[in-house]
């Protein structure tokens, strides 16, 4: 037990230095973009008094070191600043924010995982075969397209050409109203509080995004679970097993798949933290309010503060979902435990 | 001002006040939801606040009232329109000018009120003005363009009479106060939520309105959604139609003409110029497609360049843009043209007006050729990122044209934050494009902002003495005074023939409703949901 | 991972002649890594010869033809100028293949490069370029390249620049871990006992050996890559008009989906798809050719 605690507080500390740098490196980039934000936000009719009232509001009339250092203070205290473009604490609005990215992500993942597990599979188990090639490129078709492109396409088809699919308005629909907050899910808030109708609006609203964040991931985890498959197919355990004359089928679907899920979760961790920044896009199609259409229209306003509080947030995130990765494997696997 | 619309409002008053009316269950009223969707986010529920977008000041719009607002004329097809030449009652009751010519006293409807039932008193007034002007920001210089400048000005003489002093008589003042900048906020609710650090309440009020205005903020999710739930007891006018109005955020500009053509909203507000062309005509949906006054969209060559100093070269590019060709690609036929005038000097003072260019290359090669620029030169051509959408395709043909007369140009398109910072403040773009539109209705007031030298929208460097003398000598003067039109005649034809900015079109406000009615135009071109019909 | 590698020898001309008898094998074995390889050949032919192949100018508008559907003068349509599409979506190509080559390329030169260093010499450089790569892996990468692009400005090298630094990671963990394996080995003691430099040593006889894992992550990248200056064109991020860039007609497209002109975003969304899906297949079937226990 010590020496696992002892190796979670290494991992923790070994993450502090890639989170400094996370701090410095968005500061850097924030002051880099071109503009000057006082000048946007003192809006259409500015004089220049007023434009230098706003940077002083603003403290951008400081030196870049002393910028730095005053930002360093709040967030060490713990605040993130003011989003200029929305007007908000960036700490509420990323919390408010984070719940609505994670629940389309996860979705999107649970989605793919339904999909690309079994594929993986069955591409493994009739290797070589037409079915191995069609699943193949099945996935990796995709995984080729720009996920923009794939979002407005099922808008069109569903929603607009079939109809199937609800309005395209992000999280519910008008006629519902969001749930009371415990998780931040709406779908499983609404199931806490018994309310099965919100909770299939909210997971209507969720089927399009989350099919194409999940045609974008189909690839890797297919791929990963194909090739643990095969490995674990091949591997001796397999081979006393059908020596011992057990069946095709309890081999593959019990004693293979089980051992080849750690490799699985490994990449489904990985898939994880890019998907929730690939989604960005998504979001933008589907008026989701998550964290990545904020960070988009943050940048292109160079909203500095809204930049830095999402680049954080994102990097924490990652190091702990790693670090999560990590101990869990840990857990599983007795042999990375010494592991250096 | 029109004393049947201010008899009429009266009346609601009143009938909205009495105790039985007020009693009743909101279900028994006329309910009804409008769903509208925008593309642009609101940031604030503050129009005073520092940042404040321009989205955000429908807010003050529905949730506030001003002491005056102007009237509503219905246009051919039957839509309506604001009307300029019309100020009325909003939570003012009569003003009258002091026989000096010094002041304006305003007389308060006696009944006024918030929506949390208190009074409306010359001290809520007085006490936004001086927060309109204090705070800074472009509050501060849109109340400056009437004049307004320091809280000195704003004297309550009692309970519902506010008396303005004027530094100048200014044919600007009086629409100044029907802008939306003027608000009146609860001044009570307000320094009770004042801190000796935000002595004006600027956080309470930016998430809390505290207004007297024909709509409430039911809930606000910033970027997703607001909603709105109508002030049965407005006092300002009469109670609006439609209960409950939901604006929602939809940034894809695909999406929301989705939503609009399978019925899934029933406003879509500030629609591309394509989707506005298409949709005309459709059963079942109505496409206002209004030109918004005063203003114009332009190609700016900028003064301080070497090659556009000359007017010649100036002229050459005037000649070389595509107009038909730019107004069919960017703006779908949507607007009014503003070239082909027939005369180089303007028979009326109508503002904008055609300027006398048309395409015609060897007339601009010509031009050039006499500027000495016949081998032409190379410049960057600037756009703004955000407003891609019809500066992109008309850059493109320009680019194309200006490369027939030797003009070789590469496209620089400029994100927002840098735009307003390259274009308007460090002036610093040799050609780009341009987009001003002035909200009061004058063309000395286009004028001030757009062709005095060192003015925010004057990004051409243009400097012209004769400009500058006519400008500040017809900018405050009545608009009947006989000496205005030769002035303004006299200031479009030098702009005409200087050409610092090259016309292209005056554009649209482009807004879709269907299953509904009682959407009016506004020059502030924000939503006003007051006359919604359902 | 890195440790279920054996410490292979380093390539001599007999293996690489075994390595070409093999890929012969593969590619005729699997149909799909064949569609790959003729798809990516297409794609090269049709990079080098384009402008050869457009029956108009990809740059002319003509404002009397736009939103033209797809016919016999204009393949795939036209677009809101009146530009011909078939035109624009062939000379792309080369833009497009040059972006990704270009980004790939660097990234893995300079993370080749840092991941070497690290892994021969250890210590201090190892320390700095782990935390180099790591603070760039906690950062949400499309997000970095959205910041870089946009603080520098949206050229095509900036784009270039942006898209290699969020791939550089990859390769400077796979040098290092390569390297690292091999550098107490028997071969690179026999070199350095001979009287090579360390310099030799690592570019000669280490750094061969790291290629082939190496290999199937480019191929992977250039598809990836692709689709990340996609991505940045449809938030306005990408390459300056009027060039014709494949992402930046498909977002530009996207908008016209719903009026039905769906062409304008069908065509160059359907290049980009073959592209980065020849791309994606390429890796696979670079894996098998190179590390054939992979496939088992």
């Amino acid at each position: 037990m010590g020496q696992r605690t002892r190796l979670v507080l290494s991992r923790m500390l070994q993450a502090l230095p890639a989170l400094a740098g996370v701090v410095i490196v968005s500061f850097a980039l924030t002051r880099m973009l071109p503009g000057d934000p006082a000048v946007y936000f003192a809006g259409p009719a500015a004089t220049e008094q007023s434009i230098a009232q706003i940077r002083v509001a603003m403290g951008l009339d400081l030196s870049l070191p002393m910028q730095f250092l005053h930002y360093a203070r709040d967030l060490l205290m713990g605040d993130l600043g003011n989003s200029l473009s929305t007007g908000q604490p960036v700490l509420e609005e990323l919390a408010r924010r984070l719940p609505a990215s994670l629940e389309l992500t996860l979705t999107a993942l649970l989605l793919s995982c339904a999909i690309a597990l079994p594929l993986g599979v069955t591409a493994a188990v009739h290797q070589g075969s037409w079915i191995d090639h069609a699943c193949r490129a099945l996935v990796t078709a995709g995984v080729s397209l720009p996920t923009f492109f794939t979002g407005i396409a099922l808008i069109y088809v569903f929603y607009y050409l079939l109809g199937w699919a609800p309005a395209p308005l992000g999280r519910l629909d008008f006629v519902y109203l969001s749930p009371p907050d415990v998780t931040g899910f709406y779908v499983v808030d609404a199931l806490m509080a018994g309310d099965f109708e919100t909770a299939g609006g909210a997971m209507r609203q969720l089927i399009l995004p989350a099919s194409t964040l999940a045609l974008f991931t189909l690839a890797p985890i297919a791929r990963m679970a194909r090739a643990a498959m095969l490995e674990a197919l091949s591997s001796d355990y397999i081979r006393t097993a059908k020596a011992a004359g057990l069946s095709q089928r309890k081999i593959v679907y019990f004693y293979a798949f089980q051992n080849a899920m750690l490799p699985v979760i490994t990449t489904l961790g990985m898939v994880f933290s890019f998907t929730l920044g690939a989604n960005v896009l998504v979001e933008k199609v589907f008026s989701w309010p998550g964290i990545g259409s904020y960070a988009v229209e943050a940048l292109v306003v160079s909203d500095y503060a809204a930049v830095q509080g999402f680049v954080l947030a994102m990097a924490i995130l990652f190091v702990a979902l790693n670090l999560v990765i990590d101990i869990v494997y840990t857990l599983v696997d007795p042999r990375t435990r010494s592991t250096t | 001002m029109e004393r049947r619309d201010f008899l009429k409002s009266t009346l609601a008053v009143s009938a909205a006040t009495l105790p039985f009316l007020r009693s009743l269950p909101a279900s028994a009223a006329p309910s009804g939801t409008i769903v509208v969707a925008m593309g642009q986010t609101i940031n604030s529920l503050d129009l005073h606040r520092k940042g404040t977008n321009r989205p955000s000041y429908q807010v003050a719009v529905n949730v506030y009232d001003r002491l005056v607002s102007f009237g509503t004329k219905t246009t051919e097809d039957g839509g309506l329109y604001y009307d300029y030449s019309v100020i009325k009652p909003e939570v003012a009751e009569s003003w009258d000018v002091t026989p000096d010519g010094k002041a304006i006293i305003f007389k308060l409807k006696p009944h006024g009120l918030f929506h949390d039932g208190s009074p409306i008193t010359a001290h809520d007034v007085k006490w936004s003005f001086d927060r309109a002007v204090t705070l800074g920001g472009f509050p501060a210089v849109q109340m400056k363009a009437g004049s307004l400048e320091s809280p000195d000005q704003f004297e309550v003489v009692d309970d519902l009479t506010f008396k303005v002093n004027l530094i100048r008589p200014s044919k600007l003042t009086l629409p100044d106060l029907a802008v939306p900048v003027p608000m009146i906020i609860n001044s009570k609710v307000a320094k009770s939520k004042a801190t000796t650090d935000d002595p004006w309440a600027t956080e309470y009020l930016h998430t809390t309105p505290a207004g007297s205005g024909a709509y409430k903020v039911e809930r606000w999710d910033p970027g997703q959604q607001l909603v709105y739930s109508a002030n049965e007891n407005w006092t300002s006018g009469p109670p609006p139609a439609v209960k409950r109005v939901i604006v929602r955020e939809v940034p894809s500009p695909a999406t929301r003409r989705a939503l609009f053509e399978r019925g899934d909203i029933q406003v879509n507000f500030d629609m591309p110029n394509k989707d506005s062309k298409e949709l005309s005509g459709v059963e079942g949906l109505r496409i206002d497609s209004s030109a918004i006054e005063n203003s114009i969209y332009c190609l700016n060559p900028n003064l301080a360049f070497e090659p556009f100093k000359d007017k010649r070269v100036r002229q050459a590019i005037a000649m070389a843009v595509p107009y038909e060709d730019v107004f069919q690609a960017a703006a779908y036929g949507r607007g009014i043209p503003m070239w082909g005038g027939s005369s180089a000097t303007p028979s009326d003072i109508a503002w904008p007006q055609p300027f006398p260019y048309s395409t015609d290359l060897d007339k601009a090669r010509a031009l050039l050729a006499e500027a000495g620029y016949a081998d032409g030169f190379d410049v960057p051509l600037s756009i703004a990122l955000d407003q891609s959408d019809w500066m992109e395709p008309t850059a493109l043909l320009i680019q194309e044209n200006l490369n027939k007369i030797g003009i070789r140009t590469t496209i620089e398109k400029i994100p927002g934050a840098n735009w307003r910072t390259a274009s308007l403040v460090e002036k610093r773009l040799p050609l780009h494009l341009e987009t001003f539109g002035g909200w009061l209705n004058y063309p000395c007031y286009y004028f001030f902002w757009a062709y005095q030298d060192g003015h925010l929208f004057n990004s051409s460097n243009y400097r012209n003495e004769e400009i500058e003398t006519l400008t500040n000598e017809t900018l405050h003067m009545e608009v009947d005074h006989p000496d205005y039109a030769p002035k303004i005649k006299r200031m479009i034809e030098i702009v005409w023939d200087e050409v610092p900015r090259i016309a292209l079109f005056q554009p649209a406000l482009n807004v879709g409703t269907r299953d509904m009615g009682g959407y009016e135009y506004w020059f502030h071109r924000q939503l006003d949901a007051r006359k919604f019909k359902a | 991972m890195a440790d279920r590698q054996s410490v292979a020898p380093p390539i001599a001309p007999a293996r690489t002649r075994r390595l070409l008898g093999h890929a012969v094998y593969v590619i005729g074995d699997n149909p799909i890594t064949a569609i790959a390889f003729a798809l990516f050949a297409l794609i090269i032919g049709v990079a080098v010869f384009g402008p050869l192949l457009i029956p108009f100018d990809p740059l002319e508008t003509n404002a009397s033809r736009a939103l033209m559907p797809p016919s016999l003068d204009n393949w795939f349509g036209t677009d809101n100028l009146g530009r011909d599409l078939f035109s624009r979506v062939i000379i792309a190509t080369r833009l497009d293949l040059m972006i990704s080559v270009a980004a790939v390329a660097l990234a893995f030169v300079v993370g080749a490069a840092m991941g070497s260093a690290a892994g021969y010499w250890g210590g201090w450089i190892d320390i700095v370029t782990g935390r180099l790569i790591d603070t760039i892996m906690a950062f949400p990468l499309f997000v970095l390249a959205m910041g870089i692009v946009a603080a520098l400005g949206n050229t095509v090298e900036n784009i270039i620049y942006a898209t290699a630094i969020i791939n550089l990671p990859f390769y400077a963990r796979v040098a290092r871990a390569e390297v690292r394996i091999r550098r107490d080995s028997g071969f690179v003691q026999a070199a350095r006992l001979s009287g090579n430099s360390d310099l030799r040593i690592l570019a000669l006889h280490i750094f061969p050996n790291t290629l082939p894992p190496m290999m199937v992550q480019i191929s992977l990248n250039m598809g990836w890559a692709i689709l990340n200056a996609a991505g940045l064109s449809f938030i306005g991020l990408g390459v300056r008009p009027p060039t014709p860039e494949w992402g930046i007609m498909v977002a530009e497209g996207a908008n016209f989906v719903v009026s039905g002109e769906w062409w304008l975003a069908f065509f160059p969304g359907l290049a980009l798809m073959i592209t980065v899906f020849a791309f994606n297949l390429l890796g696979d079937g670079l894996r098998d050719i190179v590390d054939p226990r992979q496939r088992t």
